[in-house]
């Protein structure tokens, strides 16, 4: 079966193709993001110097991965509630994307790191955290492609799902909090404190995570319907 | 004591290095325009890839 058209009068038949609402607003919002983090004012602080402009990217790639995880979570529970299948389909590709950004995140935060702490890695209670709770959701991965049954899979890793993120929480927001880090957030040291003085990073960093999110969930839709595709074409098979 | 603390920190505070020169030689502006460059490579990509799933959808919905 050939899925791509090539005549033109074939094209034709079907609907035209347009660009969401949604799409475009988050294309418009990246834009803002991109050109506005490099040169709008930032506060001058010392250690930090430019790099401050960092929060602009390395922040939305983790509101983006516990949007995702969030949702795969509920998608668990509805998969279990209604044993409908999509749900399970929207779980893993969500976790997906959402794995791709918490890497993205660890990635610029190594990067951020050595500029300001001077090291890449630190044993520091919030990193280790993170790069913990990311190894669970590898499981996932692992559970997922261990089980063939669709049932059996989609029961199986709704509940290893549900686990994960209960464990994930705790993990990388509740301990770190407990006992001294270098990473904000942690010990007396609140994340938002910056954001209390920077009124002039404000608009921008709300901008970065809406966008963010945004090309998240359309990188989501984009793999969940290549999924439902691949199933259509197998069952025409 | 407090004064003297409050006043060598807002000294200290003028002299944060900044790429203000960077700015100046306007050289600033060449990686803002290589970033628009590849998000707008980007974005062309996600869009071709999205038209492309849409018309894969509309071609199995006719075959049916």
């Amino acid at each position: 079966m050939k899925f791509t058209s090539d005549n033109k009068s074939d094209r034709n038949l079907m609907a035209k193709y347009r660009l969401d609402w949604w799409k475009i607003l988050i294309i418009v919002l990246l834009y803002y993001t991109v050109i506005g983090g490099f040169l709008l004012p930032v506060p001058r602080l010392h250690i930090l110097n430019e790099s401050i402009r960092m929060n602009y990217f390395h922040v939305p790639m983790w509101f983006t991965m516990m949007f995702l995880f969030t949702y795969s979570v509920w998608s668990s529970i509805q998969y279990l509630r209604t044993q409908d299948i999509k749900s399970d389909d929207k779980a893993i590709e969500s976790v997906k994307i959402a794995f791709f950004f918490g890497i993205l995140g660890l990635l610029t935060g190594m990067l951020w790191g050595n500029a300001t702490w001077g090291t890449f890695w630190t044993s520091d209670p919030k990193l280790n955290n993170t790069a913990i709770g990311l190894l669970i959701y590898a499981g996932y991965f692992i559970l997922r492609g261990s089980l063939e049954d669709e049932t059996q899979r989609g029961r199986l890793s709704a509940v290893y799902n549900i686990f994960a993120f209960t464990v994930f929480i705790p993990l990388i927001y509740i301990l770190p909090r407990m006992t001294d880090s270098l990473h904000p957030g942690s010990g007396n040291n609140p994340t938002f404190r910056l954001f209390d003085t920077a009124h002039s990073m404000k608009l921008v960093v709300y901008t970065a995570i809406i966008s963010f999110i945004g090309l998240g969930w359309w990188l989501f839709t984009l793999l969940l319907r290549l999924r439902s595709l691949r199933k259509l074409h197998d069952e025409t098979l | 004591m407090l004064l003297h603390s409050v006043e060598s920190f807002s000294q200290a505070n003028e002299k944060v290095e900044m790429a203000d020169i960077l700015r100046q030689d306007g050289k600033i502006y060449t990686v803002v325009f290589g970033l628009v460059i590849i998000l707008t490579a980007v974005i062309v990509l996600l869009i071709r890839v999205d038209r492309k799933i849409f018309r894969l959808e509309k071609q199995i919905k006719k075959e049916k």
